[in-house]
This record gives C-alpha cells, structure tokens and sequence, in this order.
C-alpha cells in the first residue's frame, strides 16, 4: 500500500522565494544581496512608484539534490517581474559568477513581462547583459534550467533568455513568448489579437503548445514539488554549443517554419504536427496530453 | 545614414553586400582582411524567417570561414509583432540566432554590432547587441519603443514622460541616451574604415558595457549592483 500522494501547493499562487525555498533544498537558500540591502532601483520615485528593497528578483545559492547551485526567482508581484536596471544587475551578476564558480547549474524561475518600460533603455540592455552572461556560463560548462509556472509568464526579452537555457520546464498553465498578447492587441489591432479570447491565448503561449513546438522539454503540473522535480532532471541535459548540434537546431527550426508556416491557429499546426484530434488537446490532462502529442512533438536539438 | 554610404565607407576597397528581402549578407574588403556583413537592415521586422537566415548566415561563417570577423550592420524597427509569428516561436529563433553568436565567439570570430538606422528591441538584442563591441555612426536612432507607445503601456501621461525623460538616459530614445548607458561603445566618424580596422584590431573580451554606463555616469548602478553580487558569492 502506497502512502497518500502529499496534498498540491501552487507554483503560481507562490512568491518567489516561497518557489525558491521549495525547490532548492529545504533551509539551503542564502540569498545573495538581499533585500535587508535595499540595493533597489533609483528610477521608479519619479515616476512615483514604489520601490522594492530586492528590485523584485532573488538571486542566491543553494542545492537541489545535494548539488551546489546558484538559483534566482522574479518576482512577479512587483511591476510584473519586469527587468530594470537593478532586478537586471543581479541576474547578470550571478550568471558571471557562475561562469567562474562552475557550479552543478543554474535555476531560473522566470517570471517577467520583460523589459521594465519606466527604466526602458537600461532594460533593454540588462536582458542583453544577461543572455551573453547566461550564453558565457553555457560555454563555460555549467548547465543553466527554466522554470516557467508564475502568473506573469516568460515575455519581452526575457523570452529569448527562456529559450537561451538547456532545459525548460512549464505548467500548462505558464507562458512563453516575445511579444505578449496585450502588446499586440494594443500595437496591431483585435482582428490580430483579441485578449478576450482566453482559450486563443493559452493555444498560443501556453505549456501545452509549447511543448508540441519543441520549445518547453518538460510539462509539469502548477505544484511546488513537481517544478523541484523538473529543476534536478533538467539540469542532467545539456544543449552543448557546438557547430554540429546548431546546425542540427537551424534545420530543426526551418522544418518548423517549412511545415507549420502556413497555419492559421495552434490546432492546425497541432493537426498538421499529426495530433489525432487536436481540438481536444486543451481539455487533457498531462499524461494524456503527452500521449497524444508523444509522435507528433517536434524537440529542438 | 543608408546602408551604400555606409558599406561605401567601410569599405573603399569594395564589398559584395546584397540585401534581399531585408537581410543584407557579403563579404566587405579591408586591407589583407575580409569581413563578414550579416544584419536586418532598411528598417525590417525581423520574425521567424528572417531570424532563421540571420542565422544560416552567421553558421555559414563559422563553418567555411573559420576565424573571419563578423559585423551586424543594425537598421531594425523590431521584433514582428503578429500571432502568427508567437505561434512559430519567434523568441525561440530569436535564442537559436543569439546562440549562434555566441558559437562564432567561442570560436574565436570578432564580432561588431554598428547601428546605422534604427534599433529596436527583439530586432536588435539577438544579433547586433551579442556582438563583443556595439558601435554607431551618426544619425542612428536606437530605442525600446517612443514616449508616445511607452505613456499608453504605463499610463504615465505623455507630458509628464517627456519632462522625465529630459533627465534621465535611461528613459529617453536615441543615440546620446544609448551611449551614455555603455549600450553603445562609441560614434564613429569618417573615415569609417579606419573606425573597422581599429574595433577588429581590439581583442574581444569580457562584456564591457556595466563598465563603460558607469563611467559615463547614465547607468550607475548596474556595474556595482552585478559585481556586489559576484563578490557576496565568492
């Protein structure tokens, strides 16, 4: 007879650090310039907005199965996770230092609209100094892994630096992309983007289409435990940075392009994928959505 | 500045450049040395095909040209905003094509980014901001997005933005904001192939650009708040 199954806890109903604390190892988190620091962002008070004493990231170390890790959680309940020049500061800071320390991995829990509006251009360049630090420390050897399971998904710039890690996982309930649905509705239009329709959005950026493109590697349920999971098993895959697996990633992608560009909507890109009954997607739970995308899944190497 | 005058400037001694569908891709002439030229340019979107031959182009490079310098010339409004391009995974392309920089990198290419248009977020971090070096000429309009765009996202009054923005580079588009927050090394002046010849002889190095805000004092922070991190974790 097996125990109960220990009872759920929302990853994306958590804080960032609750995340953290929950999927490192308990009690090995030390956070590193944290917020009794108050290193915050010196941009937001005239715009009269509220500061954070953390800039709304953590970042520190720890271990995730005995491993030496280094690990940063956003904060998605300030200003949307949102990279500013601070909140930006610190991610590029603990991906050098991993660079040097060559730690078992990194762990991102991603949680961003992208760049910060109000602090724009050091924004857009912290996301920048962050993904050649994230690219350095790949290089270097250390593996770095994204969680994606808040409230606010993974957008903007912070997109990229998603995709730039060895391994992602996501809820069916995560999202993943560049430019985020609002953005588009208010830039091109609701012929192009209606926010309104919540299932188009979700076919669009949600886990479940991610998986099927080959951008997530791992669906995890919106559980603290399973998200610790993923972090320990993703850190054991490598996207090494050679000529040989990009050329093998180039030709992956413009299958993709060749073969699903002329879909209209996730379903038919699902249909055209080989997903038997692609409609029904969204209504399956994880395990028989793997099942049934399990031949049509287009991973990229 | 448009992309002849440009390419005719750092390239007295020729070049074989075509732009085709806003992709321009050749080979320029310096002085015992060739240089690679891959950039979105005219003012392009760049969306997933667009990232996907940006990408061809830099592993081409690397593949037969082992070692020879890049340079991303920059002249993009941005990433192309459309569900059609979310639903490809354009912020997966646009990794893939940031990753193949960083192979050329590692693999011992120089690379230059240089600003001759417009620079424009997705369109320009994936290639010409991953350059070891990012530079401008005159005229170049780097920016996140305009005041306008910007008040309508914050709901901060357009007024208020403008005032504000006087301030502070790192609220305000253009050139002179981007090169005080280090995003942009240096304006270059004729003779540009001069400027080339000077960047390509610099060895790549570290990311300079926290060093570079610092100093020029319109990005205080960032340098300290990274390298107090860096040192609290060793």
């Amino acid at each position: 007879m097996s125990a109960p199954p220990a009872p759920r806890r929302s990853y994306r109903e958590a804080g960032a650090r609750r995340r953290l604390l929950a999927v490192l190892d308990p009690g090995s988190f030390r956070e590193l310039v944290g917020p009794a620091e108050r290193v915050q962002s010196p941009h937001l008070a005239a715009l009269d907005l509220p500061a954070a004493f953390d800039d709304g990231v953590a970042v520190g170390r720890g271990t995730l199965q005995g491993r030496p890790v280094l690990a940063a959680s956003q904060e998605g309940a300030f200003l949307g996770g949102a990279v500013g020049e601070v909140h930006g500061a610190k991610l590029t800071g603990l991906l050098r230092l991993a660079a040097r320390e060559q730690p078992a991995g990194v762990v991102l829990l991603l949680d961003s609209g992208g760049v910060r509006l109000q602090e724009a251009n050091a924004g857009l360049l912290a996301v920048s100094e962050i993904l050649r630090a994230l690219l350095a420390a790949r290089a270097a050897g250390v593996p770095v892994v994204g969680l994606i399971g808040g409230g606010w998904g993974c957008f903007g710039g912070m997109g990229i630096v998603g995709r730039c890690c060895d391994g992602l996982a996501m809820s069916e309930e995560g999202r993943l992309g560049l430019s985020g649905p609002e953005v588009i509705e208010t830039t091109c239009g609701v012929e192009e983007l209606d926010t309104r329709d919540r299932a188009l959005v979700w076919r669009l950026y949600g886990g479940k289409h991610r998986i099927v493109l080959g951008e997530a590697d791992l669906l995890v349920e919106d559980d603290l435990a399973a998200f610790r999971a993923a972090a320990a098993s993703l850190l054991t895959r490598r996207r090494v940075l050679t000529l040989e697996r990009l050329c093998q990633a180039q030709e992956a992608l413009e299958g993709r392009l060749a073969d699903f560009g002329s879909c209209a909507d996730p379903v038919d890109l699902w249909a055209a994928a080989g997903v038997v009954a692609p409609a029904e997607l969204p209504l399956l739970e994880p395990e028989p959505f793997l099942a049934a995308v399990a031949r049509a899944r287009r991973p990229v190497p | 500045m448009n992309l002849d005058e440009l390419l005719q400037g750092l390239f007295p001694s020729g070049h074989d450049v075509r732009v085709e569908g806003a992709i321009a891709s050749g080979t320029g002439r310096l002085p015992g040395l060739e240089v690679a030229v891959l950039g979105a340019v005219g003012g392009a979107e760049v969306g997933v095909a667009e990232a996907l031959r940006l990408a061809a182009g830099v592993l081409r490079v690397v593949r037969d040209h082992p070692g020879r310098p890049l340079l991303f010339p920059v002249d993009t409004r941005g990433q192309r905003m459309a569900r059609r391009e979310e639903m490809l995974g354009l912020n997966g392309a646009l990794a893939h094509l940031a990753e193949c920089v960083e192979l050329a990198r590692q693999r011992g290419h120089r690379t230059l980014g240089l600003v001759h248009g417009e620079a424009v977020s997705g369109g320009v971090l994936p290639l010409g901001f991953m350059a070891d070096e990012v530079h401008a000429v005159p005229g170049a309009r780097p920016a996140v997005m305009n005041l306008r765009a910007m008040a309508r996202v914050t709901k901060i009054p357009l007024p208020r933005l403008e005032e504000l923005s006087r301030a502070s580079a790192v609220l305000t588009p253009g050139l002179e904001s981007f090169v005080a927050t280090g995003a942009i090394a240096s304006v270059w002046q004729a003779p540009l192939d001069a400027a080339l010849a000077a960047a390509l002889a610099r060895p790549g190095g570290p990311d300079r650009r926290m060093a570079l805000g610092a100093a020029r004092g319109g990005r205080t922070l960032a340098q300290r708040v990274a390298a107090r991190v860096e040192e609290e974790g060793t």
